[in-house]
C-alpha cells in the first residue's frame, strides 16, 4: 500500500437531529483514483465540504499527508494541496478563463496581493495558466467571458481552476454533472489524463464511468460508509445493488 | 413613589412602540424576500400626510383618519411592488438599495411640492393631550395610547401568525422559501399581501408619529435610519426581535437625549454597532 | 468570431498587456481636463470640486465597484482627511503636500482598524455597520467642538502657496491645478492597482466570493487591504477639499455625502476606472446648472435618475456607452 495522501477519522456532522455524516473513516493512498457513490442525499457533497473545510465536523479529524488539518480554514487547506471542484458551476462569471486561472496561479504563488505590479509582468504565471487551459482544451476559448462559454467548457474550467492550485489531492464533485451523456466521456478522459502523482476522489452517478475510471469505490448511504472495495467487488456486492434499486430501507 | 428615571423609561418605551409599528413591516419583508426596501418610511410618510389632509381639509376626527392612513399606504405599496420591486427580487443588494432610496428621494420631493417643507401641525383630540399621575410619575395620555397600540399590534400580529392559515404560510416562507414553494404555497402572493400589511402598518405608524416627532418631508429619510437600525438589531423576519430592538433603541434614544444631550444620537448608533458586532444576524436573527 | 483563434495571433501575456495599455481616448480625456483653464476660467472652483469629488468616487470604486463591498459610510474617511488636513494647518504648518500626507495617513490608520470589522460582514449587516460607523463618527466630531468647531465648522485654516509659489486665489486657478495634479497621480496609482494581480483578485471577490477560498485565496486579507487603500484615497480627497476651500464643515462626514458618492459612482459606472470621474462630473455639473431649483426638488431628479439607472442602465453611463459601441461595431 502506498503512503496515505488524505485521511478522515471518525468524521461526524449533524444539523440538529439530522445526521449527515456518521463515523466516516477514509484513507486515500497517493495516486489513487477513488469514486464516491451513493443514492441522492447520502451525504457525498457534505463529505467533500467536511474534508475541504467548508463545514466544520462535530467530531473527527482530517489529515493531509499525515498532518492534521481539521482546524485549518478552506484556503489554508488549499495551500497545503487539497483542492476541489463544485457540482454546480462556481466560476468567476465576468472574468475570462485566462484571467480566472491566472488569478488562481497568482494566489498559489503568493503574489496576488501585489498591487504595485502590472499583471502582464508575471510572464511565468500567465504561461502556466495558459498551459493548464491548453491541456484542458480551453486554449482557444481563453479570452471569452466565462458566462458566455458553452456549459461543457465551463465544467472543464471548474477543473482547470482546481488544477491551478497544484493540488496533491483533488476532490471532484460530479465533474460531468449536467453534461449530455455523449460529452461526459470527454471530461473523464481529461480526468484520467491527469498526473499519476495526483490523488483523486470523484463523485459520479453514471456506473459505466465509475467502473471505467475508478480503482476503488466507496459507497455512502445515509451519511455512513455502506461498503467499499475494488470495482469488481462492488459490482458483485448484492447489498449495493439493493441500495441502488431501493429494495433495502435506508436513511 | 417612583424616581423620575421611570418616567424617562416610560417615554422611551412609548417611543419604542412607535418605532416598532413603523419598522415591523420592513423586518418581515426583508426576512421573507431578502428585499431591502429603503422606501419603507416613504409609505409611513404617506400615511402621515393622509391623516394631516383629512384632519385639516375635511375636519375628520384623528382616530377616524388612522384606518385611512393604513389603507392608503398599503394600496400604494402594492402598486409599487407590482410595477417595480417585483423585478428586483433576484438583483444584488446594491440595485435594491439604489432603486428604493431613489423612490425615497422622490417621495421627499413630492411631499415638499404638495405640502412645503414646514412642519405640519395637527391637533389630536384635547382629551389625549394631558397627562395623569401614576405613583408620582406624570405619564402622557397620548404616550399611554401609543403603548396600548404597540401592544395591540404585537398581539394581533402574533395571533395572526400563529393561528391563521395565512400566518402559517408566512412563517413557512420566512423559514425556508424553497420548501414552502415545494409545499404548494404561493410565496409571491403571500409576499404581496405581507408587503401591503407591513407598509400599511408603516402608514399607521407615520400617522401616530406626527404628535410625537412632527411631520416634514425629511421624515422618509430621518426615520429610515431608525427603522434600519431596529431591523438589523432585532434580526430579519422576527417580530419578537423587532419588538425587543424597538424598545431597546427607543429607551436608549430617549435616555441618551435626556441625560447626555450633548451626545445626540451617538448612543443608538453605538448600541447598533455593538449588537451587530456581537451578533451579526441581530438579537433574534438566524442567518 | 475572431476571438476563438485569438491565441494564435496574440500571446496570453500580450493579451493582458493590451488590457492595461493606454487608449487614445484616455489621453484625450486627461488633456481635456486642462481645458477649463482657458475655456471656463470662471468655473475653476467648480472644476476643482469635481476633481476632488471624482477622487472620492474613485476611492469608493475600488471597494464597491471592484471588490463588491457596499458602503454607506465612506464619507467617514473623507471627513477624517478633511479635518486632519484642516487641523494640521492650524496647529503645525500650512504646507499643503505634507498636510495631504498626514490626512492620508490618519484616514489610512482608521481605515485599517475598521477593515477588521468590515471584512467580517456581508450584505445588509455590512451596509448597516458602515452606515453606523459613519454616523457615530459624525456625532463624535459634532461633540468634539473644541477640536472640530462642531456645527460651526472648522475655522482658521491657513494654507501656504503650493510649492511655495502658487497662492490659492479667489478664482480657484491654483485650487484646480493642485486638485487635478493630485487626482492624476492617485489615478495613475489606482490604474496600476486595477491592472495588478491584486486588482484581479478583487474582481475575483466581486465575481464569486464562494470560489475564492477554493483557489486558496484569503479574501478577508484582500478586503482589509483594499479597504485601507480606499480609506487613504478618500482621506486625500477630503484633505484636498479642506485645503482648497480653507474651511471644514460637519457636512463632510454626513450620510448625504456617503449616499451622493454612491449615486455618482453608479451613475458613471461602478467597476470601471473612469466611472467615478464621469459620474462626479455629470452629477456636479448638473447640480450646478440646476442650482436655481430648491434642493428638495433636486432630490426628485436624483431619485428618478437612480430608478432609471437601476431599471434601464445597470452599468451606468460608461456601461451603456460601451454596450452601444459594441452593437455599432458588430453591425
Amino acid at each position: 500500500m502506498n503512503a496515505v495522501a488524505l485521511s478522515a477519522r471518525g468524521l461526524h456532522k449533524s444539523f440538529g437531529s439530522l445526521v449527515v455524516a456518521r463515523d466516516i473513516d477514509i484513507d486515500l493512498p497517493v495516486g489513487a483514483r477513488y469514486a464516491l457513490i451513493g443514492p441522492n442525499g447520502a451525504g457525498k457533497t457534505t463529505l467533500i465540504n467536511l474534508m475541504t473545510g467548508l463545514l466544520t465536523p462535530n467530531a473527527g479529524q482530517i489529515a493531509l499527508g499525515g498532518e492534521d488539518v481539521t482546524a485549518l480554514k478552506p484556503q489554508a487547506r488549499v495551500k497545503r494541496g487539497l483542492a476541489r471542484t463544485f457540482q454546480i458551476n462556481t466560476l468567476f462569471a465576468g472574468l475570462n478563463p485566462l484571467e480566472s486561472v491566472t488569478l488562481a496561479v497568482c494566489e498559489r504563488r503568493g503574489i496576488a496581493d501585489r498591487f504595485w505590479q502590472n499583471i502582464a509582468g508575471n510572464k511565468d504565471a500567465i504561461e502556466e495558466a495558459y498551459e493548464i487551459l491548453r491541456k484542458l482544451k480551453l486554449g482557444d476559448a481563453c479570452y471569452q467571458t466565462t458566462r458566455e462559454l458553452p456549459y461543457g467548457r465551463q465544467r472543464l474550467l471548474e477543473i482547470a481552476l482546481a488544477l491551478a492550485t497544484k493540488p496533491k489531492v483533488l476532490l471532484l464533485d460530479e465533474p460531468a454533472a449536467g453534461v449530455p451523456h455523449e460529452e461526459s466521456g470527454e471530461i473523464f478522459e481529461v480526468v484520467a489524463g491527469l498526473s499519476d502523482d495526483l490523488t483523486l476522489l470523484f463523485i459520479e452517478h453514471d456506473m459505466h464511468v465509475v467502473f471505467r475510471f475508478a480503482t476503488h469505490i466507496i459507497v455512502l448511504v445515509g451519511g455512513a460508509i455502506f461498503t467499499q472495495g475494488s470495482p469488481a467487488e462492488i459490482a458483485a456486492d448484492p447489498g449495493v445493488r439493493e441500495v441502488y434499486l431501493g429494495t433495502r430501507k435506508h436513511g | 413613589m417612583l424616581p423620575p428615571v421611570f418616567g424617562v423609561l416610560f417615554d422611551g418605551i412609548a417611543y419604542g412602540m412607535l418605532l416598532f409599528v413603523l419598522s415591523v413591516g420592513m423586518s418581515v419583508t426583508l426576512g421573507l424576500m431578502n428585499f431591502v426596501n429603503l422606501a419603507h418610511c416613504a409609505f409611513a410618510m404617506l400615511g402621515a400626510y393622509v391623516t394631516v389632509v383629512l384632519m385639516k381639509d375635511f375636519d375628520w376626527n384623528f382616530f377616524a383618519t388612522l384606518p385611512m392612513a393604513f389603507a392608503a399606504a398599503a394600496l400604494v405599496s402594492v402598486a409599487v411592488e407590482r410595477t417595480l420591486y417585483r423585478r428586483l427580487y433576484r438583483a444584488s443588494d446594491l440595485d435594491q438599495v439604489l432603486l428604493t432610496i431613489g423612490l425615497a428621494f422622490m417621495s421627499i420631493a413630492i411631499a415638499a411640492w404638495f405640502f412645503g417643507t414646514t412642519q405640519q401641525p395637527i391637533a389630536v383630540p384635547s382629551y389625549m393631550r394631558g397627562s395623569i399621575s401614576v405613583l408620582g410619575l406624570n405619564l402622557g395620555i397620548y404616550r399611554m395610547f401609543l403603548v396600548a397600540v404597540g401592544i395591540a399590534v404585537t398581539v394581533l400580529l402574533v395571533l395572526a401568525l400563529e393561528h391563521t392559515r395565512f400566518g402559517a404560510q408566512v412563517r413557512a416562507a420566512v423559514d425556508n422559501q424553497r420548501m414552502a414553494r415545494g409545499l404548494g404555497i404561493d410565496v409571491d402572493r403571500t409576499f404581496a399581501v405581507t408587503f401591503a400589511l407591513g407598509s400599511g402598518l408603516a402608514g399607521l405608524g407615520g400617522a401616530l408619529a406626527i404628535e410625537i416627532v412632527g411631520l416634514d418631508p425629511q421624515f422618509a429619510l430621518v426615520y429610515l435610519v431608525y427603522v434600519l437600525i431596529i431591523v438589523s438589531v432585532g434580526g430579519l423576519g422576527s417580530i419578537a426581535g423587532s419588538f425587543a430592538a424597538a424598545c431597546l433603541i427607543g429607551m436608549s434614544d430617549i435616555a441618551g437625549k435626556y441625560y447626555v444631550p450633548q451626545l445626540g444620537s451617538f448612543l443608538i448608533y453605538l448600541v447598533m454597532v455593538a449588537v451587530l458586532m456581537w451578533r451579526p444576524a441581530g438579537l433574534f436573527g438566524k442567518r | 468570431m475572431t476571438t476563438l483563434d485569438a491565441p494564435r495571433t496574440v500571446t496570453p501575456q500580450g493579451y493582458l498587456l493590451r488590457q492595461s495599455r493606454w487608449r487614445p481616448i484616455e489621453v484625450a480625456f486627461w488633456l481635456a481636463t486642462l481645458l477649463p483653464f482657458w475655456l471656463f476660467p470662471t468655473y475653476l472652483s467648480l472644476a476643482s470640486q469635481i476633481a476632488i469629488t471624482g477622487l472620492f468616487a474613485l476611492s469608493l470604486d475600488l471597494i464597491l465597484g471592484y471588490a463588491g463591498i457596499v458602503s454607506l459610510g465612506h464619507a467617514a474617511f473623507f471627513g477624517i482627511g478633511a479635518y486632519t488636513a484642516g487641523i494640521f494647518s492650524k496647529f503645525v504648518w500650512g504646507e499643503p503636500f505634507s498636510g495631504l500626507v498626514v490626512a492620508a495617513a490618519v484616514a489610512g490608520v482608521v481605515g485599517y482598524a475598521s477593515s477588521f470589522i468590515i471584512s467580517r460582514f456581508r450584505h445588509l449587516t455590512l451596509i448597516m455597520i458602515t452606515l453606523g460607523l459613519g454616523l457615530l463618527l459624525k456625532e463624535a466630531a459634532n461633540s468634539a467642538h473644541w477640536l472640530t468647531g462642531g456645527s460651526d465648522g472648522l475655522q482658521g485654516i491657513d494654507i501656504w502657496p503650493v510649492l511655495g509659489v502658487f497662492n490659492f486665489d479667489l478664482y480657484g486657478r491654483t485650487a484646480y491645478g493642485y486638485a487635478l495634479g493630485v487626482l492624476f497621480v492617485v489615478f495613475l496609482f489606482a490604474r496600476r492597482l486595477i491592472n495588478s494581480p491584486f486588482g484581479l483578485a478583487l474582481r475575483g471577490i466581486r465575481e464569486n466570493f464562494v470560489r475564492m477560498p477554493a483557489i486558496g485565496a484569503d479574501s478577508h486579507a484582500h478586503i482589509r487591504k483594499v479597504y485601507t487603500i480606499a480609506a487613504i484615497i478618500a482621506g486625500i480627497a477630503g484633505g484636498l477639499l479642506a485645503q482648497t476651500t480653507q474651511t471644514v464643515a460637519l457636512e463632510v462626514l454626513s450620510f448625504e455625502r456617503s449616499a451622493d458618492v454612491v449615486v455618482m459612482l453608479v451613475l458613471g459606472g461602478a467597476g470601471r476606472l473612469y466611472g467615478g470621474l464621469i459620474g462626479a462630473m455629470v452629477y456636479m455639473i448638473a447640480r450646478d446648472q440646476f442650482s436655481g431649483i430648491a434642493p428638495q426638488y433636486w432630490y426628485f431628479w436624483i431619485g428618478a435618475l437612480l430608478v432609471i439607472v437601476v431599471m434601464l442602465l445597470p452599468n451606468g453611463i460608461l456601461g451603456g456607452l460601451s454596450a452601444l459601441l459594441k452593437r455599432w461595431r458588430r453591425r
